[in-house]
């Protein structure tokens, strides 16, 4: 086990050299550097902008303050919010329980609805008949425009549920919250239903297709607990990888959903920011979400190390 | 297991005639793309406008043709230029390997970590980019996928007899690639175009949304709901269709892709 983490995390450090540097490569592309926002202000003379560029080191060689930008991002030192001057560390950790809450339930909500419809579907017919094209057009779907659609129904045309924010404003008790969570966790969990369902239904039929699964029928097992026992075992590892692996999609998904609800996570912080062209909270929210997807490949490697013995007997 | 072929043949139906109605908007649209109805403003979905009325009285229907222009243009030139740069990267990697496959395929994994959609509002920002650099922006973040995909096949396709008796001919390696390696990797760049076309689609629509993408007065379906959420509550209809139209082009294109994919992963599973 411990050879694999070690080996795992050596893979993950070239990795993470390649995201900082496209990164860093983004935020000087962009027209004015990281001084743009100044450029565009009539109140800021030529003068200032060259005193803030000497202040702020940017006269250096790019190598030098790539390294300097690395350091301090590793130190927890963001940079400073041009909208509001606070530190992007603060603005940004402020905002997560929020979205760490969403991102929750949505997974939770989403693998409940995928792993039972995925299973059955596999050997019933019927169920996958009506699953199947469900999932595709569950892909399919653009998420912000199936959110829109919820709150044009259910909050604004029904009334049954509030339409954006994480709680009343005096508070609210646990059916107020449960009231605010349960749209924009159902959008979020409607594309990761779909594609988890349909990854799982493809390795559920091949895994029912193996072999051993058709000794154990023979030997007399019940279908079901040949479905649910046997193939699922050998299903999951798989599926765990790509739950696991559809971080990434979970940061967009963020974006969007909780925009639209005005859920106030780090997503909602990022079209906020967005707006205003705030560089330092933007950079912040690519460079954490990143690392997070990659401390998530890392961990999915090992879930299947630890769920399927034949890769880590392996070497 | 035999899936029913019907889909797969209505998804090829709407997209080519989706594809033909953005071609001749201008010819079939009920009215002019800026034709301004005053006396109809904001005006429900009505016989004289199949799909209601925006808050200047331009129609619905006639701005969905013209928008299909746009979206479509950008699904279809992002999915190619994606699928080239994919071909590009997968085909060197898998062909030259050794530190060439490393340095691109770590690449590709550390592009495919960083959060995609972020990615791509943050630089669509930056660049305020023109409708064809729109394209290369959406092909930038777009093209991981199709690179995997390419090298594994790449990679098996090099290791057959043939390849090594053109090489062992003398041919020139760029030749090998190009003339004996790269015909059997059409069946999964096929598919690979396919899927991305939805994908560019989703992605313009979304940053569009945002307002970070095409901008008005150029329409397409992402712009329109971006304009039409302020008003979500007393005109649905203009977010309701064009959100309607990226759904039934990118579900088409989903069916599709899955459609061309399926007899391939039969065969791979049987044998």
């Amino acid at each position: 086990m411990l050879p694999i983490v070690g080996r795992r995390a050596l893979h993950a450090l070239p990795l993470l050299l390649i995201i900082s540097l496209v990164l860093f490569g983004l935020l000087h592309l962009a027209p004015g550097g990281p001084l743009s926002t100044y450029l565009e202000n009539p109140n800021v003379r030529p003068e200032d902008i060259e005193r803030l560029r000497k202040a702020m080191g940017l006269d250096r060689p790019l190598g030098v303050q790539y390294l300097a930008w690395l350091a301090a991002f590793v130190r927890g030192d963001w940079g400073y919010s041009y909208a509001d001057g606070r530190p992007v560390f603060d603005r940004v950790m402020e905002r997560i329980p929020a979205t760490l809450e969403l991102i929750g339930a949505a997974c939770a909500l989403a693998l409940t609805i995928a792993i039972p419809v995925a299973v059955v579907a596999a050997s019933r017919r019927l169920v996958d008949r009506v699953s199947a094209p469900l999932a595709v057009a569950g892909i399919s779907l653009p998420v912000f425009w199936f959110g829109l659609l919820l709150q044009l129904v259910f909050a604004n045309a029904l009334g049954w549920l509030p339409s954006s924010g994480r709680q009343a404003f005096d508070g609210g008790g646990f059916a107020d919250r449960m009231a605010h969570l349960l749209l924009p966790a159902v959008v979020l969990a409607a594309a990761l239903a779909a594609g988890w369902s349909r990854y799982l239904r493809r390795s559920m039929h091949e895994a029912l297709a193996l072999p051993f699964v058709a000794v154990a029928r023979s030997r007399g097992i019940s279908e079901a607990r040949v479905t649910w026992r046997h193939a699922l075992r050998v299903a999951l590892p798989p599926f765990v990888t790509v739950v696991l692996l559809d971080a990434s999609m979970l940061a967009s998904g963020a974006v969007v959903t909780e925009s639209i609800f005005a859920w106030p996570g780090i997503g909602s912080l990022f079209t906020e920011s967005l707006a205003k062209r705030d560089y330092t909270v933007l950079m912040a929210f690519l460079m954490l979400g990143s690392v997070a997807v990659l401390v998530l490949n890392l961990i999915a490697d090992l879930a299947v190390a630890w769920l399927d013995p034949r890769v880590s007997s392996e070497r | 297991m035999r899936q029913s072929r019907r889909p797969h043949r209505i998804a090829l139906i709407v997209l080519l005639a989706l594809i033909s109605a953005a071609l001749m908007a201008p010819l079939i649209a009920p009215y002019a793309f800026d034709a301004l109805d005053l006396a109809n403003r904001r005006a429900a979905p009505s016989s004289g406008h199949w799909f209601g009325t925006d808050e200047l009285g331009r129609d619905l229907f006639t701005r969905v043709f013209f928008g299909a222009r746009v979206s479509l243009a950008i699904g279809l030139g992002s999915a190619l230029l994606s699928v080239m740069l994919g071909t590009l990267v997968g085909a060197t990697a898998g062909y030259v390997g050794r530190w060439a496959d490393d340095l691109l395929m770590r690449t590709t994994d550390a592009m495919l970590c960083i959060p995609r959609l972020p990615l791509l509002m943050i630089a669509a920002a930056f660049a305020q980019p023109e409708v064809w650099l729109l394209v290369v922006l959406v092909s930038c973040v777009g093209w991981m996928e199709t690179a995997r995909v390419v090298r594994t096949s790449v990679q098996s396709i090099a290791a057959r007899d043939f390849v090594a008796a053109a090489r062992a001919l003398g041919v020139a390696p760029w030749r090998v690639v190009a003339r004996h390696v790269l015909p059997g990797t059409i069946p999964v760049l096929t598919v690979a175009t396919t899927l991305a076309v939805g994908r560019g689609i989703l992605l313009e629509s979304t940053i569009s949304f945002f307002g970070v993408g095409v901008q008005p007065p150029t329409a397409s379906w992402g712009n329109m709901l971006y304009q039409a959420q302020t008003t979500m509550s007393t005109e649905p209809w203009l977010a309701v269709f064009p959100g309607a139209m990226i759904f039934v082009t990118v579900l088409a294109c989903n069916t599709l892709g899955d459609a061309i994919g399926a007899p391939r992963q039969a065969t791979s599973r049987s044998r």
